[in-house]
């Protein structure tokens, strides 16, 4: 991937956010992906989203696989240290990094291919153990550096660019997460920005695994007719099952509003997330109910859209592990090691 | 032929009936009289049903390598009957159940074949299947007592220890215990010409396995994530682990975990787990053996080239594919030392034994961090899981963590643009810093080609500066990891080579080769890469044997790869089948190579 230096150029009158940053200084090196890419659009998603939370770029870590996705955790937050691992295995790198340092912000990039199928195992397992990061999958349908094939998330009919259609079934990771037990599931789409902002701002105050679901089409190998995952098919399709606005801490709570179409989750560090309903009677609180959901969206050829469902009572990893509050890099070895004392104690209990 | 304190013996039994904690409390108590003891547990890849084998060795002169005879067998198992008999040397005893009558497969001349009715006497003494089952194991053991005269007073206290707090066990297994004894004195002439007496040397040791041994270690040198996926021979080194770890390094008043474990999906997941939290500043390790290591190969790679620390345990056993999950091996060898695609070199130590697993593991983690480097601990099955008797381990409360070079936020601040890779010092070692730290210490690892400040590359002399670099630092590596032992003689017309789980075999057979007139020096390699010593032994002998465990010869491979030691001017000494080493293996091929030689 290479790295090319975006020049600094400031306009005067940008704002600036809680931490004197303004949104131009969340961003990365110049992206080397195809002109239109959906990817970019969620990168400069991500920018907002990070901006408006006004996250300390050094506090984050960007986390990534192989692919074309996984390329882009280059092109936000050049302050952050990235970690660009190997294919489909970003999950696994970000489990053992919040181990040794629960309290940096993980953000992990990844794609059809990167999670859904040389790495299928290794998100399964990361939703399973709950790690608390943010789990983008920029889902297009189509492997884009090896020049187009189909990837696991393609629909069965979809077709490729050469005109063959796709026979096999598609892995939906909404699906999977929900069926997984995923604490932090939504889906949304490149080309919606005022949607995917919300959810990724939500995503990043989730006290555990967020997954979010965004169809970012490929311009240069599934964006033509006959595709389900081109910028048409999704502007035509996508249905947005509930619509999102995410209240950072920090802001004035309001009272929820009376509205008996607007419900509120209070995440676990006192800000809140508010759903305005656009499907009648749905809950993001109802596992089973979206599931049913998303399931009915698809036999209608809909995409549901939206955090589709949340639970903020589940425990973490630490939690699970019972670790201790302050990071392990930050224990001192004091209190790591022993000494000879106890050792020597121990020795009786060998003979 | 009489002896004293010099005599092995042999249980075998079926797998799954309890006859491990009974062969453990026979051992312990040899070691309790103060006699240098070893035990070598032969088990099947099974849980229950299958033969396994005890084999205890009790040397005055304290050698712990596997025995070359064994005087006894103790033969429980109708299924190996055949081979048990066979086992015993000419003049030795064969002790079989006599509750049913003698099969003519145990029938042997020059044998002494004592029966002793251990299934008779547990339905005569004891209530169900169960009881009568575990209890003839604690039978064999009364009975082995009287035969090769056990302290009785060191049996009773050992009984009184494990059962403190269970009246009903303790009285079943001392009836146990009494009904093989008193049976044992009454038929037989007690002891054996072989027998048991007590010594005091042993009051400075201790008896232990390598996997504990070595998760002790990665507790004291300040380990706080372990990343594993369940294989045999490696699992119990997490195990240990974990219960080191809930006895010292719960904070004392919340109880909470100064440590966290993470079981994996599998392999692949495990070696992530270690290497990011390597990356974010945990001292990290993952414990496998040969399949997880195939496995991780891709990761290898990657740590090796974006710079991370981990440490790797491999438990060998024998390969290829799954192989015998329950047989030692040194296959790993060549995997280790080059694991991963592309040019790649690791650090491999080689403990020999459960006390060195202990200090190599704190080694271990002190040169990964120091070379941002995965380090491989090498050991194998025999060593793993064994019991062995070992020195005490002590340690030097003046330790510290030999971080390496790692940027503090003070340091960063300064820092205008930081560039990962770039070496200041000659050494082949840049300054990391760790996420979180300060913002200027920011870089973007990435497994891709990368300059040496980082930025992606496919410019060949950018590219090239890197791994050039990493060759330095390897170099540098060879001067910092533990050199080789030696064990010169003066006059010494041979040398020979070996390393890991072979030294212990090795030390016994430079002994009796002495008594054979061969006099060798021997130089025990205890890390991958090299030092310079190495090559010097190699050409101060006119004949060098390199003694290992696998069919390859990959130790001579990997001393003529990388000392231009032609490998036709050693000549190797292989035992590869899975069995831990014993000294007449070196014996034989040495001396008949040299009688060849000479003639």
């Amino acid at each position: 991937m290479t790295s090319i230096a975006k020049p600094p150029v400031r306009h005067p009158g940008l704002h600036k956010n809680a931490l004197g940053y303004t949104v131009r200084d969340y961003e990365g090196a110049m992206s080397t992906l195809c002109a239109g890419c959906g990817h970019d659009s969620v990168t400069a998603a991500l920018v907002h989203a990070f901006w408006e939370l006004a996250l300390p770029p050094h506090r984050a870590a960007k986390m990534s696989g192989i692919g074309c996705s996984s390329k882009t955790t280059a092109y936000f937050m050049k302050q952050s240290h990235g970690f660009n691992s190997v294919h489909g295995r970003m999950p696994s790198v970000t489990s053992g990094a919040n181990a040794a340092n629960r309290d940096l912000t993980y953000i992990g990039i990844s794609g059809d291919g990167d999670s859904l199928s040389i790495g299928l195992g290794q998100l399964s397992h990361a939703i399973r153990r709950n790690v608390r990061m943010l789990y983008v999958i920029e889902n297009n349908g189509v492997y884009g550096l090896t020049k187009g094939q189909f990837s696991a998330s393609a629909d069965i009919g979809t077709t490729s660019k050469k005109g063959e259609a796709n026979l096999q079934p598609p892995i939906d990771p909404v699906l999977l997460a929900l069926t997984l037990g995923a604490t932090f599931v939504a889906r949304s789409f490149s080309g919606d920005k005022a949607q995917l902002v919300p959810i990724l701002k939500a995503g990043l105050s989730h006290n555990g695994l967020a997954l979010v679901d965004v169809i970012s089409p490929c311009v240069t190998f599934n964006d033509h007719d006959g595709s389900t995952k081109s910028y048409k098919f999704t502007r035509e399709h996508e249905v947005e099952v509930v619509a999102t606005d995410f209240v950072p801490l920090r802001r004035e709570v309001v009272a929820p509003e009376t509205d008996a179409l607007v419900s509120v989750v209070t995440m676990h560090d006192g800000s809140t997330v508010r759903f305005r309903k656009t499907h009648e009677g749905y809950d993001p609180t109802d596992r089973e109910a979206a599931y049913a959901h998303v399931r009915a969206c698809q036999k209608r050829r809909e995409v549901a859209t939206g955090l589709l469902f949340i639970d903020e009572t589940g425990k973490d990893m630490h939690a699970v592990a019972k670790t201790v509050s302050t990071p392990l890099v930050d224990v001192p070895f004091e209190q790591l090691c022993p000494g000879n004392g106890p050792l020597q104690k121990l020795m009786d209990a060998f003979r | 032929m009489s002896s004293v304190n010099d005599f092995a013996f042999k249980i075998a039994t079926v797998n799954g009936t309890g006859s491990a904690s009974a062969n453990s409390l026979l051992m312990q108590a040899i070691f309790r009289m103060g006699i240098p003891v070893t035990g070598k547990n032969i088990f099947p890849s099974n849980i229950q049903g299958l033969p396994t084998f005890y084999e205890i060795r009790v040397s005055k002169d304290g050698y712990t390598a596997r025995p070359r005879d064994v005087d006894l067998v103790v033969a429980l198992n109708p299924s190996t009957y055949a081979k048990d008999v066979a086992t015993v040397r000419p003049g030795g005893y064969l002790v079989y159940d006599s509750s049913w009558p003698l099969e003519p497969e145990l029938v042997r001349d020059g044998i002494t074949i004592l029966g002793i009715p251990f299934g008779r006497m547990c339905v005569e003494n004891f209530q169900g299947d169960r009881d009568r089952t575990l209890l003839r194991n604690i039978v064999y053991v009364g009975a082995l007592a009287a035969l090769l005269e056990f302290d009785m007073d060191i049996v009773g206290q050992m009984l009184v220890e494990k059962f403190s707090k269970k009246k009903k066990l303790f009285d079943s297994n001392n009836t146990a215990i009494k009904l093989g004894y008193d049976y044992a004195k009454a038929h037989y002439q007690c002891p054996l010409p072989f027998h048991l007496e007590k010594m005091n040397a042993t009051s400075d040791s201790i008896i232990i396995d390598g996997n504990t041994a070595a998760a002790l270690g990665a507790v004291y040198a300040g380990a706080t994530v372990g990343a594993w996926y369940p294989i045999t021979p490696s699992t119990s080194l997490m195990e240990a682990f974990k219960g080191f770890c809930e006895k010292f390094r719960k904070d004392p008043e919340t109880g909470l975990a100064r440590y966290c474990i993470i079981q994996a999906e599998d392999e692949l997941s495990a070696a992530g787990i270690a290497i990011g939290a390597g990356w974010a500043g945990a001292r990290a390790f993952t414990n496998t053996s040969g399949p997880g290591i195939s496995l991780m190969q891709e990761f290898i790679g990657l740590a090796y080239y974006t710079e991370i620390p981990a440490v790797f345990y491999d438990i060998q056993r024998t390969g290829p594919a799954t192989g015998m999950p329950t047989r030692t091996q040194q296959g790993d060898l060549m995997s280790l030392a080059y694991a991963s695609h592309g040019d790649t070199k690791h650090i491999v130590l080689f403990p020999a034994n459960p006390e060195e697993c202990f200090y190599i593991s704190v080694i271990a983690f002190d040169l990964a961090e120091r070379f941002q480097t995965p380090v491989f601990v090498a050991s194998d099955l025999d060593i793993g899981m064994n019991d062995w008797m070992c020195k005490r381990l002590k340690w030097d409360d003046g330790y510290r963590p030999d971080r390496g070079k790692v940027l503090t936020a003070a340091e960063l601040a300064n820092v205008k643009k930081f560039s990962r890779y770039v070496d200041v010092d000659g050494d082949g070692i840049a300054a990391r810093t760790l996420p979180g730290v300060h913002p200027n210490g920011a870089y973007f690892v990435r497994g891709s080609g990368h300059d040496k400040h980082g930025a992606y590359t496919e410019d060949s002399d950018a590219y090239q500066e890197v791994v050039d670099r990493l060759t330095r630092k390897f170099a540098t590596a060879a001067t910092a990891v533990p050199g080789p032992e030696f064990r010169i003689q003066t006059g010494a017309d041979v040398g020979i080579v070996s390393l890991g789980g072979c030294h212990a075999a090795v030390l016994e057979a430079v002994d009796r080769l002495r008594e054979q007139g061969i006099v060798a020096d021997y130089m025990r390699i205890k890390a991958f890469p090299f030092n310079e010593s190495v090559r010097g032994f190699l050409d101060k002998h006119s004949t060098v044997f390199v003694v290992e465990q696998n069919r390859d010869a990959q130790l001579r491979s990997l001393l003529a790869l990388e000392t231009g030691m032609p490998r036709d001017a050693m000549v190797s000494v292989l035992d590869y089948g899975g069995m831990p080493l014993t000294a007449n293996v070196v014996v034989t091929a040495v001396g008949n190579h040299m009688a060849r030689v000479l003639a």
